[in-house]
């Protein structure tokens, strides 16, 4: 049994028809996967339903043997955090503020944080290399860094597996080169699991053990890279005739022919 | 040379661009604003048993029984009264703001008021006045039409997992003209006596005789502040954002159904003893917020205590600031209120869609 699993899962919104049907696998502790497929497939809903945002309409997910439906939402929360794409903010909350928020699974009933709590937020937002946010407000913030602060909220959650929606989107090169190397530094060093949902193919070959690979609310593939990233798997997953891949230093890169 | 050189490692000649300063630790900035706002409450509480019509005389208290009796029957309950109902309002004003991720949220504002001085109206004109389990009827019928007013406003403002702060507003303001509507039919059709005592629940005055009704009202109001400040931190971690508070542990729609209970039971309270005051809810948490930041679990208590001593200062200038005649407090609140509420609705439509 892997580290975390999931089976047969189901999800429809409302009386639609199912959105994720069927999805089951297995990923091992201290990996980092991927999760592509067009806009639709899925993805998103799959992520929601392992944040415990969603409540599957049938399947279980279990990780290190426990099963998540049956988990406290706050031991959950110990064990799993969950980066959306950035909501606006309404309150002027400083970053830091925002960051902290992130160690309150940690906290005792009528804890507040701590200065060790305070040393684990800023030390999040150095990891990403957004320190110089820790003062500013979260309206003043562009897209990209509002990003930045919610995946430094995450990580000062210290979770042992981290869910991540499409998280580069709104992040400059050198911002996305920075979450790469943050997720891979963390993985090595503290066995941490991370599951991306991406559109960012050329980030998944360098750096990912992992690939799942969505169509139509089902698993299209599910396997390392390399085989996933395929020129006639991802015509089939992307239903775009054009997409190629091909290797440079032995590493996927994938491009559309015009 | 130009002496030793600054910010090696930097490029030369530039400045790193200037950072604010990060936020007080929560700890230190809860135990400041509580002892801020403790002393301002005491000095409030002192003027307003002081100031008055007549000033008090502390002499007189003892040797006249006349003045003991104005003291004890007149200015204390209404003092009390004042600063009970006041951290009842802006404890609700920004425990809604965070619930609903709406700076602009108000118990008056959104007609929660309203719904409590209908509720209380129509018991009025029923003559139910017969006490419920040792609850006076009022009080159970003002807690049940704020909690219909609030159930109205959230259920069509909510779609899906998003409250759209337009719509919020919008509810409220037709939750509060139907209420008044329906307070001023059922007070055309009433004895005049009743209708007399239906205005107060409308205006908002702190007018009250005796200490026996604000022991009632504290026996039921402090327990529900106290439950009310316990979900500080989940409001906070949902103010900060809805979607995910759900991700760090927070039971979302527990946390909902109770603060929606707990303020509609402590804004019932306040508007069966004291009628629909309003704004305080939203004076109140902002200037807190300006003063001590953003946190939920800061902003919430020291709101009780702030508002407690609001009220008190905002009914002393009521009853002294006209020589002829005392003002309701409710007029104080909303000279106040209406141009602040204005003033955050054109600032907000700067950054986010209302």
């Amino acid at each position: 049994m892997a580290w975390f699993e999931t089976r047969g899962l189901d999800y429809r919104y409302g009386q639609g028809p199912l959105v994720v049907r069927g999805v089951s696998f297995g990923l091992e502790r201290g990996r980092l996967m991927a999760v592509i497929g067009a806009n639709g497939s899925g993805k998103s809903t799959l992520l929601r339903m392992m944040a415990g945002l969603l409540r599957p309409l049938g399947g279980e997910m279990r990780l290190d043997g426990r099963a998540l439906a049956a988990m406290p939402a706050r031991a959950r929360a110990r064990e799993i955090a969950y980066v959306p794409q950035a909501a606006l903010p309404v309150f002027p909350f400083a970053a830091l503020e925002v960051v902290l928020s992130g160690r309150s699974p940690h906290l005792g009933a009528f804890g507040f944080e701590g200065p060790r709590d305070r040393e684990k937020a800023l030390e999040a937002l150095e990891a990403i290399g957004a320190a110089h946010l820790a003062a500013r407000r979260v309206t003043d913030l562009s897209g990209g860094e509002r990003q930045m602060v919610v995946l430094a909220r995450a990580l000062a959650q210290e979770p042992r597996l981290l869910l991540l929606d499409e998280p580069s989107a709104a992040l400059d090169l050198k911002h996305r080169a920075g979450l790469v190397r943050a997720l891979a530094r963390l993985r090595d060093e503290r066995g941490l699991t991370a599951i991306l949902v991406t559109h960012d193919l050329g980030m998944v070959g360098s750096t990912f053990d992992r690939v799942l690979a969505m169509r139509c609310g089902e698993v299209a593939a599910e396997d390392a890279p390399d085989r996933v990233l395929e020129t006639a798997l991802l015509a089939r997953i992307y239903d775009e005739p054009n997409v190629r891949a091909g290797r440079i230093d032995g590493r996927a890169v994938v491009w559309v022919e015009a | 040379m130009n002496g030793p050189i600054k910010n090696a490692g930097r490029v030369t000649g530039q400045e790193a661009c200037p950072t604010p300063n990060l936020p007080p630790p929560v700890t230190a900035r809860l135990a400041r604003a509580l002892a801020v706002l403790t002393v301002l409450l005491a000095g409030a509480v002192a003027l307003g048993l002081w100031q008055g019509t007549e000033r008090l005389d502390l002499t007189k208290i003892f040797s006249n029984p006349i003045a003991r009796a104005l003291f004890f029957q007149l200015r204390l309950p209404r003092v009390l009264t004042g600063a009970l109902i006041g951290a009842a309002l802006a404890a609700t004003g920004a425990a809604l703001q965070a619930l609903f991720r709406n700076p602009l949220a108000d118990p008056y504002a959104l007609g929660v008021s309203g719904g409590g001085a209908l509720g209380a109206s129509v018991a009025l004109a029923l003559g139910w006045s017969a006490p419920v389990l040792g609850i006076p009827f009022v009080y159970v019928a003002a807690f049940g039409g704020a909690m219909l007013a609030m159930a109205v406003v959230r259920a069509i403002a909510r779609t899906g997992v998003i409250t759209l702060p337009g719509a919020l507003l919008l509810a409220g303001v037709v939750v509060n003209l139907t209420s008044g509507a329906a307070m001023l039919t059922v007070q055309y059709v009433v004895d005049p006596n009743s209708a007399l005592r239906m205005l107060r629940f409308m205006t908002g005055s702190l007018d009250v005789v005796g200490l026996d009704g604000v022991w009632r009202m504290a026996a039921i109001l402090l327990p529900a502040l106290a439950a009310l400040v316990w979900f500080a931190r989940p409001l906070h971690l949902m103010a900060i954002d809805e979607d995910t508070a759900a991700t760090l542990g927070v039971n979302t729609h527990r946390t909902e159904l109770a603060v929606h209970t707990l303020c509609s039971l402590v804004v019932g309270l306040a508007v069966a003893n004291g009628g629909a005051i309003g704004f305080v809810g939203l004076i109140v948490p902002h200037g807190v917020r300006a003063v001590f930041g953003e946190d939920v679990r800061v902003v919430l208590p020291a709101s009780l205590v702030a508002g407690a001593a609001f009220l008190v200062l905002a009914d002393t200038l009521a009853r002294t600031v006209l020589p002829s005649t005392e003002l309701p407090v409710g007029a104080i609140t909303g000279l106040l209120g209406g141009p602040l509420f204005l003033w955050l609705l054109r600032r907000r439509q700067r950054y986010s869609a209302i």
